[in-house]
């Protein structure tokens, strides 16, 4: 049976990752190719990267760090952040990325979905889609909204319906986070999780709020997602990836063990 | 020289990498002749069997490869390249290559657990291989290993001493088929970690025997 996936996440800005990890030796923790490298070994099941490069000209940056990952590691990564067309998308897969994600700007213009998907297949396209849970109304009867700019702007669109249509548009995964969960370590959105994957036939990566091995669990379980992203629990070395899969296998959920 | 099969079915630099970083020398080509000179053959591919059919038999490469085969050259199918082996897919009612009798099919729809649960197609993820025979391609590798798989379809060999592994996803399925020289792979063993990494080397010292 298919394993639920840990999925470390890592945001990059010029080449260089936004937060390191606390090794042990001396690694540089700068470098996303060498954390990369780390959580490889150290079993997770896929990387996800987010270039939160500000400055345009410097966007090609990431593709040598694509590149590189690419030649490190051998197991599927994606890349998000500024990808807007599908030359983007072209230019990390072409340099080794297995998916691209795409964000605001599939709100903006929601065929890059679907030009996405008839280009390079549904399943190199990750929807991420980013929430805020607000009052249920006609217009948002889900309770979840659809924010863009890292949140600073709400869109007027229904988390649920978006999660419809993008899968509709031929989204292959969606990558679903809670901006209300998302740094506070204290447990990802169960509800808006449960909601989404029961409701959607595509994979729901969950992100935001990863605290404790047992936060995972519960999204795997009750918030009923394929995966799980971790950020800053593993980053700061408070749990090891082996730790996580360790706990969740005990309690009975199956995760890939021999890596 | 190992050669990587480019028939337009999708990013091909992922296996060419993988093998390149084990140490082997490998080239990713769509020309007849450098086929024909190939000391063993990956094809690879994501996409659908419809258009990967047709882009090879406009490349001439389908004649190229029932030639190495019937020449003894190692092949490996990988993904897409584990189903246009076959005779025909259920995909598109395509004419494939015909190397293992069998066809390609779909999972079927709706797909449960045992215990009730709708499963999801693309069968997308990691999940272990159990294998039905010993093979030279399968020495090594722990048998809790896990491959990365992303597919809709998987192929159907008429005979079973054709399947050499199969996996669980609500049904069994074969994911991993072989007959004579050729051995192919339904996941993705470039993106599956060291285990996939060990049967990428096993195939490139692979001499084409195999006997049960």
């Amino acid at each position: 049976m298919l394993s639920k996936r840990i999925i470390p996440c890592l945001d990059v800005r010029e080449g260089k990752t936004t937060k390191g990890i606390k090794f042990k030796n001396n690694v540089d923790v700068g470098d996303p190719v060498e954390m990369a490298r780390f959580y490889y070994e150290a079993g997770a099941d896929e990387i996800v990267f987010y270039d939160i490069t500000a400055s345009y000209e410097k966007r090609n940056i990431m593709i040598d760090v694509v590149r590189r990952v690419a030649e490190t590691i051998f197991i599927p990564f994606s890349v998000g952040g500024g990808i807007r067309t599908v030359e983007d998308m072209r230019a990390v897969l072409l340099a080794g990325a297995e998916k691209v994600s795409v964000n605001s700007a599939a709100v903006r213009r929601p065929a890059l979905i679907s030009e996405g998907a008839k280009a390079f297949g549904s399943q190199c396209i990750v929807l991420g889609m980013d929430v805020k849970r607000v009052s249920k109304s006609k217009k948002i009867p889900s309770g979840y909204e659809i924010v863009i700019n890292g949140g600073r702007t709400y869109t007027g669109i229904d988390a649920l319906a978006w999660a419809q249509e993008v899968e509709d548009l031929g989204a292959g995964e969606i990558c679903l986070n809670s901006i209300d969960a998302d740094g506070t370590q204290e447990g990802y959105e169960l509800a808006l999780n449960a909601l989404i994957s029961e409701r959607v036939g595509i994979p729901v990566i969950a992100s935001g709020g990863a605290g404790t091995p047992e936060h995972i669990y519960e999204v795997l379980t009750k918030g009923r997602t394929d995966a799980a992203l971790v950020a800053s629990m593993v980053h700061y070395g408070t749990y090891t990836i082996e730790e996580i899969k360790s706990y969740l296998s005990n309690r009975g959920v199956k995760v890939r063990s021999v890596w | 020289m190992i050669v990587i099969i480019d028939y337009k079915a999708g990013n091909l630099t992922s296996v060419a990498r993988a093998v390149s970083h084990l140490g082997f020398r490998c080239e990713i080509s769509q020309h007849i002749g450098k086929i024909a000179l190939a000391d063993r053959i990956i094809i690879p591919g994501v996409g659908a069997a419809g258009s990967a059919m047709s882009n090879l038999r406009m490349l001439g490469l389908d004649k190229a490869i029932r030639q190495a085969y019937a020449e003894g050259i190692p092949i490996l199918g990988i993904c897409l390249g584990s189903q246009i082996i076959m005779e025909v897919s259920e995909e598109n009612q395509a004419g494939c290559l015909g190397l293992i009798p069998g066809f390609v099919q779909r999972f079927p729809n709706p797909l449960n657990t045992s215990e009730g649960d709708r499963l999801k197609v693309p069968h997308m993820g990691w999940n272990r291989i159990i294998r039905c025979r010993s093979h030279p391609i399968l020495e090594g590798i722990d048998p809790k290993s896990e491959f990365y798989f992303v597919h809709a379809y998987f192929p159907k060999p008429e005979f079973q001493d054709s399947v050499i592994a199969i996996t669980d996803y609500g049904i069994s399925f074969p994911s991993a088929v072989g007959l004579k020289n050729l051995i192919a792979f339904q996941f993705h063993p470039e993106k599956s970690g060291r285990p996939g990494l060990k049967l990428l080397e096993n195939f490139c010292t692979w001499d084409g025997g195999y006997a049960e």
